[in-house]
């Protein structure tokens, strides 16, 4: 099994979010970057996937010089082979999504899954993993909690607020993680060490139409907070009973 | 949460463990209306205690520093958050190994337990430690780790059950008012707290807080690395957080300590990383907290390889992860020490900043002591914030400073060792001069002073044998034999010493013989002309320092003190200046420049250049005197710090150069030599048994031990006189004593000289300790070249004090035969004073 997860570098916040004066991106003067949560799960998926079926990983993002990062973070996470889409700046999905889909066109090894987070944890725009699987031929699913692989078929786990979704797909397909399918791991330090050797193979995308694009970021109000106190230590006990009875809970 | 209050005794802002500490020890001192605020929450707001590694370790070569520490392990243990662990500070080199020797001295003059372990005696300690990548360890058993967090909230708990504190998250200071230079209220988003003191205890915020009263708190947050490896199964089978001593990977300026299941391995080895406290995020805009800025991986690669080296069994171990990794932030200064005290500029504005987790509860009752008596059980002399002179409270300063300074948290560094940063920033006119004659330039306040000329190298043929070389590297290291052949020319012919770092102050008005009065241990109402050298004492009648006082005038004197004491100094003679306009303190070190002329042809050269009676008879010694050289008018005092014939010249400052050129042309008939600190600061000095500030004179010892007692008690009032009286009344617990090594050779056949701080043994090995618990050391060593002999200063107890007395001093593991040469204040070399007044 050769496996392609594609990543991507953004910023992580703190509580109140700053943006550059341009309103262009987030001021990161004292963030760290790194993959979205669902693209760190998917990372281990990668991981774990051919751990136990054997094959190949790969790890892939779009980016400026500095998603190096990310790409090392993946390694050190244990994957085996890293691919930068250099450009100056972040693209937008479609662009992206077409850089992308030349690349994995472009590269000797044909994948057996290409996973994806579910959404990109600044932008979210949900577009990335389906225009690559549309512009592929493949079959996409999105939302994945659980994926299995039996003899060139695919088994993922989709979670709804109705219950499971499962789908049967065959290979290969296009998967987008969502946080919760496993706990990805902390890097060790001799998985530093390694990913520090690794060889990145370096594509300079066109970007062509841009499709979609960004005019200025907005910080929407916070909303206010809703919480009621209800009282302290054990004299707050009935009103406590009370509420959980009006939700229903007790 | 209660209303902020309107009034207070005090407001201390920031609840660390240092804010947490300090209104602990003001609410057992007594104060009551104590408000402690923080603009985060509790207990823990953001600051660099939230991120502490929480360890203690206790080896040191500064008492300051032990004496701190091993305070605050004493509070720590009765807070019951403490837990000892052992720490081992291991070696990978011979020089690591050495210093580790040096510091083993340093550990027995404190009274330290520490103790050499071999790599396999590590191994039975740390089982997975590769002891292959060491060759030795210095072992301390009462290391251990804190609760900092807990410790703060119990410190909190007794002043707010006394009824005497109040403490209030999130609340953020927006001003610090101030009335004719004194505090007067604390503005905050909640309110403004009217109060009569404020405490800044704010680690790396602190320079910021302290601008909005307009004062300075020279620090500079810096980065420090540190990772958390887990989960390590081997460290989880222990009992509690901590079960294996902690290592410090000295020669890769690194630690390794036990976590509970994870290792936190943290760094003082990567790239100075300077933070302004502007450029802190707030605590809603941080993503981990403001003090735990994002891990920058690159600075830490050298430092993941150097983890493996030395426990590849644990650290190489692919299931553990780094858990935590931060960029966590921590407060450096341009010398190393804390910045305690008042500030220099805002009356009852007090600074507590750059204070660790080993200084905290420590601090806290040294800073409430001082502020409740106006002087502290342990001498916080080094970390008196007013040390720094004016160019030093700027951010540029500290900037520069704090970055060369980084790597020199693990690292070896010489007692000589200069700084490189921030150079040639105060030079005197006579430094075009002093570079030509190959000078080399030693900093202190910022003044380039030549520790000795290269031009006088020539001087060592010249005086052949009776010249020394060290063949150790360490023991030569910062140092020149040229110093002991400037020392020799000088008692010989005539030399001419730089002193223009002298720190220089007039004090004038009707209340000056009053004022000078109260201030000096020796009596100041003195004939005009007259120059007195006296201790200057604080209240308990230990040093607060030494100088020399000319009376100028009727109600004129001149205060004449060292380059580093200065601006402590002016600000103890400010703080304690009458409330009328009866005395004006004028600070004159940038006004004047000062020449040492000394030598038995001193007399010679300087009547060649003035037409003043320069006699013994018309110019006798301890006397002032304004003469003419060219017509310009100069200020001679007769006096020597290095025991020769001879005269201070202060000169107005841009009249300098010229009479500096013309003294040294005239001398040259005379066989003047250049003379540098060396001499006047170390050779000179040893040989005339005179004490150094901070050296042999501090606030542990009095003026009878110091053997600085006068004959008799002057009958005006002044300060710290009781505590003198009560000195002069007792047998001294230790005496001060000039001892001379008797034979420099160590086991290796290499001869060793020490160089200050060296403990002195009995001939049996033993320390010795007097009587309030001291332990005898070398206070100073140098060269005393004139009597051919290595000359330490030391205080003995009165068994050991006397003149003949064999005794052993400790250097690098070895002893080395010394004799009692002095007591008291008597000079080895020319113990009558004959040549000063000739």
């Amino acid at each position: 099994m050769d496996i392609l997860v594609c990543i991507k570098r953004v910023p992580v916040t703190g509580a109140k979010v700053v943006l550059t004066a341009d309103e262009q991106a987030i001021d990161a003067s004292y963030l760290s970057f790194a993959p979205g949560p669902h693209e760190e799960c998917a990372i281990e998926e990668a991981v774990q996937i051919v751990k136990k079926h054997g094959g190949s990983s790969t790890a892939l993002t779009l980016g400026p010089d500095a998603a190096v990062e990310q790409l090392r973070y993946a390694a050190s996470m244990g994957v085996d082979d890293l691919i930068l889409l250099e450009t100056d700046e972040e693209w937008p999905p479609m662009p992206t999504a077409r850089a992308i889909t030349a690349a994995i066109q472009a590269q000797e090894k044909k994948f057996d899954a290409l996973l994806f987070g579910n959404e990109s944890a600044d932008a979210g725009g949900y577009q990335v993993g389906i225009r690559v699987a549309h512009a592929l031929g493949m079959p996409v699913v999105t939302g994945i909690k659980k994926l299995e692989f039996e003899a060139g078929t695919a088994v993922a786990h989709r979670q709804t607020p109705a219950g499971w979704e499962i789908y049967e797909v065959p290979l290969p397909a296009v998967f987008t993680i969502k946080e919760g399918i496993n706990v990805p791991r902390y890097p060790s330090i001799p998985g530093k060490l390694k990913a520090k050797k690794k060889v990145i193979q370096r594509i300079a995308p066109e970007e062509g139409d841009v499709g979609l694009e960004k005019v200025r970021l907005v910080v929407p109000e916070a909303e206010a907070s809703d919480v009621t106190i209800l009282g302290h230590g054990a004299a707050a006990a009935p009103q406590m009973v009370e509420l959980l009875g009006e939700l229903g809970l007790v | 949460m209660s209303q902020l209050p309107e009034k207070a005794k005090v407001v201390v802002i920031g609840a660390g463990i240092v804010g947490n500490s300090i209104v602990y020890h003001l609410a057992k001192l007594g104060w009551e209306d104590i408000v402690l605020i923080d603009k985060g929450p509790l207990p823990n707001p953001g600051g660099s205690t939230g991120h502490a590694s929480n360890f203690l370790f206790l080896a040191t070569h500064s008492k300051e520093f032990a004496e701190i520490t091993l305070d605050s392990v004493e509070q720590y243990k009765e807070l019951g958050v403490f837990t000892q662990c052992g720490g081992i500070e291991v070696a990978r080199t011979e020089e690591r190994m050495e210093e580790f020797r040096r510091l083993m001295g340093s550990s027995k003059k404190w009274g330290i337990e520490s103790r050499y372990v071999t790599p396999a005696q590590v191994k039975e300690m740390v089982p997975f430690i590769n002891e292959e990548t060491i060759v030795g360890g210095f072992y301390t058993p009462g290391v251990g780790v804190v609760d900092s967090l807990q410790a703060g909230t119990l410190m909190r708990e007794y002043g707010e059950k006394k009824g005497v504190l109040s403490s209030f998250p999130n609340v953020e200071v927006m001003d610090i008012e101030t009335e004719d230079g004194v505090v007067k209220a604390v503005v905050t988003d909640k309110g403004r707290i009217e109060t009569e003191y404020a405490v800044i205890a704010c680690g790396v915020w602190s320079p910021r807080i302290a601008k909005m009263a307009g004062a300075a708190i020279p620090l500079t947050p810096q980065v420090h690395q540190m990772i958390s490896v887990g989960p390590i199964d081997v460290l989880a089978q222990t009992d509690g957080e901590i079960g294996y001593p902690i290592i410090r990977d000295m020669d890769t300026f690194m630690y390794e300590r036990q976590s509970g299941g994870d290792m936190e391995v943290g760094s003082y080895a990567h790239r100075a990383i300077l933070i302004h406290p502007d450029d802190i995020p707030s605590i809603e805009e941080a993503e981990m907290s403001p003090t735990e800025l994002p891990f920058t991986e690159e600075d830490f690669e050298a430092q993941f390889e150097h983890s493996l080296e030395i426990m590849p069994d644990i650290l190489g171990d692919e299931t553990a992860g780094i858990r935590h990794a931060i960029n966590g932030l921590l407060s450096l200064t341009p010398d190393g020490y804390p910045l305690l005290g008042e500030t220099t500029e805002v009356k009852k504005l007090w600074s507590v900043a750059a204070v660790w987790i080993k200084e905290g509860p420590g601090t806290g009752r040294l800073v409430a002591e001082w502020m409740t008596h106006g002087v502290s059980d342990i001498d916080g002399h080094h970390s008196d914030i007013s040390r720094f002179s004016n160019y030093a409270r700027g951010e540029y300063h500290s900037a520069q400073r704090t970055a060369e300074a980084f790597n020199k948290t693990y690292g070896i560094v010489h007692p000589r060792e200069q700084w490189l940063s921030n150079r040639n920033v105060r030079v005197s006119p006579f430094f075009q001069m002093q570079k030509d004659l190959g000078a080399v330039f030693f900093e202190t306040a910022g003044w380039e002073r030549p520790q000795w000329y290269e031009s006088n190298k020539k001087l060592l043929a010249e005086f052949g044998d009776r010249v020394v070389d060290r063949p150790n590297e360490w023991d030569s290291r910062w140092w020149s034999p040229i110093i002991n052949a400037e020392h020799l020319a000088m008692r010989q012919r005539v030399g001419m010493v730089d002193l223009t770092a002298l720190s220089i102050f007039d004090v004038k008005g009707s209340g000056a013989v009053a004022y000078m009065e109260k201030m000096a241990m020796a009596k100041m109402d003195v004939a005009i002309g007259r120059g007195v050298y006296t201790p200057i004492l604080n209240v308990k009648g230990t040093f607060k320092s030494d100088l020399t006082i000319l009376r100028l005038g009727k109600t004129h004197y001149r205060v004449i003190t060292g380059g580093s004491d200065g601006p402590r100094d002016m600000k103890w003679f400010n703080d304690n200046r009458p409330g009328d306009d009866s005395v004006t303190i004028q600070d004159m070190t940038s006004a004047l420049c000062t020449i040492g002329v000394w030598g038995p042809k001193a007399r010679d050269l300087m009547q060649s250049v003035t037409k003043a009676d320069m006699s013994n008879e018309a110019f006798p010694f301890g006397w002032t005197k304004k003469i003419r050289i060219d017509g310009v008018e100069v200020l001679a005092f007769r006096i020597s710090y290095v025991g020769e014939l001879g005269w201070e010249i202060y000169i107005p400052m841009e009249l300098g150069l010229g009479i500096g050129q013309k003294l040294w042309k005239a001398g040259q008939e005379f066989g003047v030599v250049p003379v540098g600190i060396g001499v006047y600061g170390t050779t000179g000095r040893l040989e005339k048994g005179y004490r150094l500030m901070s050296a042999e004179l501090d606030a542990d010892y009095n003026p009878v031990e110091a053997g600085l007692a006068r004959p008799k008690v002057k009958k005006a009032d002044f300060i710290g006189k009781e505590g003198y009286l009560q000195a002069r009344a007792e047998e001294p617990a230790a005496l001060l004593c000039t001892l001379t090594v008797e034979d420099h050779t160590s086991k290796s056949g290499v001869k060793r000289y020490m160089q200050g701080g060296e403990p002195i043994l009995t001939l049996d090995g033993e320390m010795i300790q007097d009587a309030k618990g001291r332990y005898s050391y070398a206070t100073s060593a140098g060269d005393g070249p004139s009597i051919g002999k290595h000359i330490l200063l030391a205080y003995l107890p009165p068994q050991h004090a006397k003149v003949g007395k064999k005794l052993l001093v400790e250097y690098m593991a070895e002893n080395y035969p010394v004799t009692v040469a002095a007591v008291g204040s008597t000079p080895v070399f020319d113990p009558n004073n004959e040549r000063m007044k000739a």
